[in-house]
């Protein structure tokens, strides 16, 4: 077969349906990568037009411009839609896009969960679009602190827009986050070892796991604030033994992290260019992944850093300032270790490297002022004031915008096939570059001066117009410098003209696919035997256009890759993966009817919506697998593998791994919550405890590990004699036993709007009777793939996760039970 | 705060004058290397040596001694304004016993600040807090609604209302005259005008103070 005939028909195998209707129904990592790129930096220009409102708002003493509402809009949606909408998405977009490329391989893990994920975004982004457009956006600051937020304070719709829009955009962050997880452990080209990843998966891998570990406290800390504002559940009312600082710990435990996940997928970009750029390879490769590595365990250590002002007492306050000011350490590392790999190559200074020069001045002067705020007494002077804003703005712009841009440059010659012409990007380098510092060195000064953060207005005697000007006026000048960046891209993918195969003479594999990348990426997998796959071998493009790789030999009309094992780069198993699909629309469609139904108070409709999901999910999973063993299949070069689903430890399985990690911290944060409130809230211990009950506690923690178990018994079953029935049946009634336990402690709890107590134990019994259902669903699911023949000793694979979701489920209904009744023993 | 009148907030400005001349030499310093990678003509250096000085050196033992300089610094200096300390030493101020602390209560709402006295029991004013000159203040700061932030920058520093706890901040102004107060949480609409004024009084308006004798 000739290179171009494989091209042909790997083409007809993988790609979308021409035209829009594909981007409906596509689930290749490429184009959702594009979708997802392309949203964001609408985002993004929805919240830098915002952001020049504001400016203009301030530009000159008592202006008349906007009034104190409307502005708290303005600022409220700038901070939401920059970090929500524009900075995670820009991550998952580019992630999704490039991951696949460099790591050798076809595509991700579970591509329609890509498809999901991608849905969920644009419609929660929506949400928040109406809501802006109507004039009735959230408008209580971008971090949503109670009382204020509340029921009492806040009572329209604004707010409820955040809780509920920024939840249903979170689910796209879980889904990537799960998706790339598993992607980077498992879908790698052969060969290619953890030790010979590309350093952007690196820091992929890491930012995937800080999302999974930091967006769960915020998804409750909504959830709550939503219950409380919808049903009057007290958890932040100090007078029903509820405590509005609880929301301030959960959105910072989910707030500082959310800062390294911006930054640390920008260090994997600067790392990754860096080195091209000086014509060498990166210096310390193991002592950048280490900092990678150790800047996301501290940066969940140092939360309490945006409480100083609180009230915590000086003991807490010396731990957390001396881990804030240590998270600098790491940060020193990589920002020396690139320096020092600019000394030891040639560096060369192209447009992406000026973006990155863009990147080190700003990002420093941030992370000098970071250490300055991180200092207990400086912070207790510059807390709310401009300084704060001009101090974050150094971090996220130099940290973030000025190295995506240095990205965007960098791999526009690969997704487009195209050469740059018009010499504009470096003019609109100078102009963000100016803007930017005039814009914000100004703020902190006035800042100093004691303007706070957040003002709509300002006296003319207090001096600070002029400098307010200068940081307007900069601002506009950075503005019309992005909008040169916007036109010189589209110039750039529409009009430039062709131009030739990795212009920058990279070594990563993503230059060893066409450039534009087609549907397929790589005819053939490469055999990865060095970190740089690209650079010793310079016809390793054409040999896997000839399909000298492995599964370079399209037999059928199957989307087919492989995974490798973790450590090794051994190859492992093989994946089908599923074709075009309007399900994912549909079912992220069907999500957001649910959002929806909270938000305008249908509630007949919510548990309508919630059928349709589960209905839908079962579709989803009903689709893959076989009803015959398929045996081991051929993957080219003299290797064998079997298929997924007659694995033990298939693609689900992992993917069930780590979103149970994220689960496992959503529950771990309830605990907290449980915990703070009970020790530090005011209005405690509560009139009455929940009587407890031996029977309760017992009948419920057996029935729960009795279903556990018995899945491992339906597990053995169906190995040794085909026969998990009898153990799926077993394990069915236990969990229905562990839901009518909890659904009978829930009828005892006491009236939840009367004390946050009881209001707790309300959401914990209702989690731990929903994941009881779900697992119910799950184990009949289960029962009836087997009974259609869908499972065999060698199509194992659904088994296993289902034991995944028994086992979860035992150690949260135990734990929920010992939280229910141990305070009524004790007491 | 970049014209103090007391002794929290000088210790603070200098604080920040330090950090501002440490952070200047930083940013120098790493621009520099930065530049020079550019307009170097040497070898290449291998990769071993590489990691010495730079992720080593630099990267290490470079950010390791300055952080925990700073940091011990930083505990000191925020050691010293913490209220219970007036009994100590304070620089500059001398010595002092515990008696010599004013005790008074500032109960944040939208949009406006009520203050009590323990020294007058019965009195409240709203939106201007008075203070002797030249003595240390500790201000019980809660709240009525939502979460605000009492602070009066040529002062000290800030700290928060928050409902259902009780926060205490040490200020203290050197001489007499009227210093501005200011809201510093975001707390709706009126979040701008809710302001207060401090009036630090010397000792003999002050005692008229307390007796009742003004207002």
């Amino acid at each position: 077969m000739t290179a171009l005939r494989r091209h042909r028909k790997l083409s007809a195998i993988w790609s979308s349906e021409p035209g829009f209707r594909g981007w409906f129904s596509s689930v290749n990592h490429s184009d959702l990568g594009r979708m997802f790129l392309v949203t964001a930096f609408f985002f993004f220009l929805v919240g830098g037009v915002l952001a020049m409102l504001i400016r203009a708002q301030l530009a000159t003493p008592h202006s008349a411009f906007a009034d104190a509402g409307a502005f708290a809009q303005f600022f409220t949606m700038h901070g939401t839609i920059m970090m929500f909408l524009f900075a995670i998405p820009t991550f998952e977009g580019l992630a999704i896009y490039l991951l696949p490329k460099m790591l050798g391989t076809r595509d991700l893990a579970f591509p329609r969960l890509t498809a999901y994920g991608y849905w969920c975004y644009a419609f929660g982004g929506s949400m928040l679009l109406v809501a802006l457009v109507f004039g009735i956006a959230p408008d209580g600051g971008w971090f949503m602190y109670p009382p204020l937020t509340g029921p009492l304070h806040s009572p329209g719709i604004n707010t409820d827009f955040w809780l509920i829009g920024i939840t249903f955009v979170e689910i796209s962050a879980i889904c990537a986050a799960v998706e790339l997880c598993v992607s980077i452990l498992k879908y790698r080209a052969p060969g290619m070892s953890l030790d010979k990843m590309p350093i952007f998966a690196w820091y992929a891998l890491v930012t995937a796991l800080m999302i999974l570990t930091g967006f769960p406290p915020l998804i409750l800390g909504s959830v709550l604030l939503e219950l409380e504002r919808a049903f009057g559940l007290p958890f932040f009312q100090a007078d029903l033994g509820g405590d509005s600082l609880l929301w301030q710990h959960l959105f910072w435990l989910f707030g500082h992290p959310e800062v390294y996940i911006i930054f640390l997928p920008a260090a994997g970009v600067i790392s990754t260019i860096i080195p091209v750029m000086a014509r060498t390879t990166l210096l310390g490769y193991g002592w950048i992944v280490a900092s990678a590595v150790a800047l996301a365990f501290l940066s969940f250590g140092l939360w309490v850093h945006h409480m100083f002002t609180t009230g915590i007492p000086l003991m807490g306050l010396a731990f957390f300032s001396a881990a804030s000011t240590l998270v600098a350490v790491p940060t020193g590392v990589q920002v020396f270790a690139w320096i020092g790999t600019l000394w030891k190559g040639r560096p060369e200074m192209h447009l992406p490297m000026l973006h990155i020069f863009g990147f080190f001045f700003t990002f420093v002067i941030g992370g000098l002022t970071g250490v300055m705020v991180a200092v207990v007494p400086f912070d207790w002077q510059a807390h709310d004031t401009a300084f704060i804003t001009a101090h974050l703005h150094y971090v996220l712009f130099g940290g973030f915008v000025f190295p995506i841009l240095a990205g965007i440059y960098y791999w526009l010659p690969l997704v487009s096939g195209r050469k740059r012409f018009f010499r504009l990007g470096e003019v609109a380098f100078a102009l963000i570059f100016l803007g930017f510092h005039g814009t914000f060195l100004a703020m902190h000064w006035v800042g100093l001066m004691g303007q706070r953060r957040r003002i709509e207005t300002y006296d003319a005697e207090t001096g600070w117009g002029a400098i307010n000007l200068i940081s307007s006026i900069s601002s506009f000048i950075m503005a019309i410098g992005l909008a040169m960046v916007l036109i010189d891209v589209l110039i750039h993918a529409f009009v430039a003209v062709r131009g030739g195969r990795n212009p920058w003479k990279a070594g990563t594999l993503e230059w060893a696919s066409m450039s534009p990348p087609p549907a397929y990426n790589f005819a053939s997998l490469p055999h990865v035997t060095s970190r740089d796959a690209f650079h010793g071998d310079p016809g390793l493009a054409n040999r896997l256009a000839k399909g000298e790789g492995y599964l370079g030999d399209p037999q059928s009309a199957r989307r087919e890759t492989l995974t490798v094992d973790i450590a090794t780069g051994d190859p492992d198993f093989m994946v089908i993966y599923p074709g075009n699909t309007r399900l994912p629309i549909l079912m992220a469609a069907v999500t957001g009817l649910f959002f929806l139904s909270i938000l305008i108070k249908l509630y007949w409709l919510t548990p309508l919506a919630l059928a349709g999901v589960a209905a839908l999910a079962l579709v989803w999973v009903w689709r893959l697998g076989a009803r015959t063993d398929a045996g081991p299949q051929d993957a080219g070069r003299g290797v064998t593998l079997a298929l997924a689903g007659e694995t033990e430890k298939s693609p689900g399985w992992w993917g069930s791994v780590f979103l149970l990690v994220a689960n496992a911290t959503f529950f771990g944060s309830l605990l907290f919550g449980y915990a703070f409130l009970w020790t530090v809230a005011p209005g405690w211990p509560p009139q009455d405890w929940l009587a407890p009950s031996l029977v309760e506690l017992g009948i419920g923690g057996a029935a729960a590990l009795t279903s556990a178990l018995a899945m491992r018994l339906a597990i053995r079953g169906n190995r040794h004699r085909a026969r998990p029935l009898p153990g799926l049946a077993f394990a069915l009634t236990a969990t229905l036993v562990t839901a009518v336990t909890f659904a009978m402690l829930l009828s005892r709890v006491p009236p939840p709007d009367g004390h946050a107590y009881a209001a707790t134990l309300f959401v914990l019994g209702s989690y731990a009777l929903c994941h009881a259902l779900i697992a119910g669903l799950m184990l009949a699911f289960a029962i009836a793939r087997a009974r259609r023949g869908y499972t065999s000793p060698a199509r194992q694979a659904e088994f296993h996760i289902v034991s995944l979701w028994t086992d979860y489920l035992a150690v949260i209904a135990t734990l929920s039970l010992l939280a229910a009744h141990l305070p009524g023993f004790l007491a | 705060m970049v014209d103090p009148a007391g002794p929290a907030a000088r210790t603070i400005a200098t604080l920040w004058w330090v950090m501002l001349a440490g952070a200047a030499a930083i940013l120098a310093l790493v621009l520099g290397l930065l530049l020079a990678a550019f307009r170097r003509r040497g070898t290449a250096s291998d990769e071993a040596a590489g990691v010495k000085v730079w992720i080593i050196g630099l990267g290490f033992v470079f950010s390791m001694s300055v952080l925990a300089a700073l940091t011990v610094y930083g505990l000191f200096a925020g050691q010293r304004l913490m209220p219970g300390a007036g009994a100590g030493v304070e620089a500059g101020v001398g010595t002092r016993v515990g008696a010599d602390v004013v005790s008074v209560s500032a109960e944040a709402r939208q949009w406006s600040w009520r203050f009590a006295y323990d020294d007058r029991p019965d009195h409240i004013t709203d939106d201007v807090l008075h203070i002797p000159a030249g003595r240390p203040v500790d201000v019980a700061i809660t709240t009525t609604d939502v979460v605000h932030s009492f602070w009066v920058p040529r002062l000290a520093g800030k700290l928060d209302a928050i409902p259902g706890h009780v926060n205490t901040l040490r200020i203290e102004a050197d001489t007499p005259g009227t210093y501005q107060g200011l809201t510093a949480e975001y707390n709706g609409p009126g979040y701008r005008a809710h302001v207060f004024t401090v009036e630090a009084h010397d000792a003999q308006s002050w005692d008229a103070f307390v007796a009742g004798d003004r207002q």
